[in-house]
């Protein structure tokens, strides 16, 4: 143990930083990718379920090792580039894709002071690098040379523009209450039990937010950049293999970044509903109180959401997506936002 | 060389060069993305100089929303480059005296004494860009700022009013808030009659 310190001191000062820094990244990233595998047994099982099926049930003790096998299998395929695809774009794309979908979580906090920089301008910046996700999904389409898939990537660029500025309007009002641009400040402001959590005061940009963040990473219903029954399945239709697989693992990432963002913003990240009220109970005290595994419950809340609206309702059609987008929620969040600035200006505050 | 010194250097040859690639090469779509890569390199130059609000918020309208578009416009468009490189020499001396002239200004304007400043020390760790920035727009400069606001919603409405088309009424289109708002009940109509007698 000793030679281990020993060793770890003569290591130069500013490449020990640059190694915990890369430990920490990994101690994030790791369990986001292992999230990621089981969300998608947890859609098949979920959804499996809804629809009076049992799901995958075969690999491993009642399918625990399906994605494992998944992995495995999409691994060892052949990745095949279309004759006419532009070769370096067609491989670029999907690192596009996922590079921004990773690099967010590098802001999230997950318990206080449980961040890896806690920069004052977390939610620009969040807002800035999930604003990146698109190229991957446009690059795509046009590499691939394929009309499907060209089809899909102007359906995306459409979308995400209309969909962000919605998302961007919400967080303004997140914003407004809190008084900060730090995420981890954005928590703290609604400490004190759920009475507390912005989500009561600001439920409609939560509804707002959920919905453009459903839209954002082209789910259903908004999923009409897949739309398997009239562009064979978008932007990757000439994937396969891993190059296909990080376009999933982007997609998956990505909706668990909104929703860990929602809980965020909304509920109170980590924060207990109960405030301090057990505190003082040693057991109890501990499991009631605020930690981790709130932000993890409620998560998973809305991970279900996603699941549920995959099960339950039917695709929107594209020009419906589009008037949703531009003339429902942004006049909503517009409005909301007026509202709030007025009660700021008047000083009721009830928030605080 | 101090380590800031060292990622300045890497973000800013990264910028020339994707800068130069941007009017150099062929492929529009490729001169797109080089121009995505110049605009994310000096957003983190931006941000070595503390200002982090300006280098996000380049990130955020310029390769999120402006770039976008751009790239959405691009793929679209079937370019034949032949006929845009034709008159490539006829053109060509007047190309260099733009060319010159810019230069000239550019080396003029940088070598005057306006850029001869000390170097300003850095702020303390909890100093905030975005604070600092907003305070001063919405006090100092608020008069300024709302007149670019409207000017900016002015001409959104005139690029929605010229490309908004008068509708026929003689042709056919959807009206969907009617749509979204049919029952069943407007549409089907469910008829009770005896049945036939056998004859």
């Amino acid at each position: 143990m000793d030679s281990l310190i020993a060793i770890w001191e003569s290591v130069p000062e500013a490449l020990r930083i640059v190694i915990v820094i890369l430990l920490k990244i990994v101690a994030i990233l790791l369990p986001v990718i292992l999230a990621v595998a089981y969300t998608t047994f947890a859609e098949r099982k979920i959804i499996g379920y809804m629809q009076v099926r049992c799901g995958p049930n075969r690999v491993g003790p009642k399918g625990w090792l399906q994605p494992i096998a998944d992995v495995v299998k999409l691994m060892f395929k052949e990745i095949i580039t279309p004759t006419k695809a532009n070769k370096a774009v067609f491989f670029i794309a999907p690192m596009l894709a996922l590079a921004p979908a990773l690099a967010v979580w590098a802001v999230i906090p997950f318990w206080e002071g449980g961040v890896l920089s806690d920069i004052n301008a977390g939610l620009l910046f969040v807002l800035a690098i999930t604003s990146l996700d698109v190229f991957g999904i446009i690059l795509a389409g046009w590499a691939s040379n394929s009309k499907y898939a060209i089809l899909s990537s102007m359906r995306v660029g459409a979308q995400v523009v209309a969909y962000e500025i919605a998302m961007g309007f919400a967080l303004v009002g997140v914003l407004m209450a809190a008084g900060s641009l730090n995420l981890s400040d954005i928590v703290n402001a609604q400490s004190g039990g759920i009475q507390n959590w912005f989500m009561w005061p600001l439920f409609g940009l939560l509804v707002v937010y959920f919905i453009a963040g459903v839209a954002e990473t082209n789910r259903a219903p908004f999923d009409v950049a897949e739309g398997e029954s009239e562009i064979v399945a978008g932007f990757h239709v000439e994937y396969s293999g891993m190059a296909f697989a990080l376009f999933f693992l982007a997609e998956y990432a990505s909706m668990l970044l909104i929703s860990v963002l929602t809980v965020l913003l909304f509920l109170g990240g980590w924060l207990s509903p109960f405030g301090n009220l057990f505190a003082d109970i040693p057991v109890l005290g501990f499991i009631l109180g605020d930690g981790i595994h709130w932000l993890f419950m409620k998560a998973f809340f809305f991970l279900v959401l996603y699941l549920w609206f995959r099960a339950t309702f039917p695709r929107y059609r594209y020009d419906q997506i589009m008037r949703l987008g531009w003339k429902i929620l942004i006049p909503v969040t517009l409005i909301w936002i007026f509202g709030e600035g007025i009660a700021i200006g008047l000083g009721w505050e009830p928030w605080k | 060389m101090t380590f800031e010194l060292f990622i300045f250097y890497v973000f800013a040859t990264v910028t020339v060069v994707s800068a130069v690639g941007v009017v150099t090469i062929r492929n529009p779509v490729y001169a797109a993305l080089f121009l995505i890569l110049a605009f994310f390199t000096s957003a983190a130059t931006w941000i070595l100089l503390e200002a982090e609000f300006l280098g996000v918020v380049l990130v955020l309208v310029y390769v999120g929303a402006v770039m976008v578009l751009f790239l959405f416009v691009i793929m679209m468009l079937d370019i034949n480059i032949d006929p845009l490189r034709e008159g490539f020499i006829r053109y060509l001396p007047l190309g260099i005296l733009v060319a010159v002239v810019i230069a000239a200004e550019i080396i003029l304007v940088v070598s005057s004494d306006v850029f001869t400043m000390a170097i300003p020390d850095a702020m303390p760790a909890d100093y905030s860009n975005t604070e600092a920035l907003g305070e001063i727009l919405y006090t100092e400069y608020v008069y300024p700022f709302e007149l670019a606001a409207v000017i900016l919603v002015v001409a959104i409405i005139a690029a929605i009013s010229l490309t908004m088309r008068k509708r026929n009424d003689l042709t056919k289109h959807q009206n969907i808030t009617e749509q979204v708002r049919t029952k069943s009940s407007d549409r089907l109509r469910i008829v009770k009659m005896k049945t036939e007698e056998k004859l």
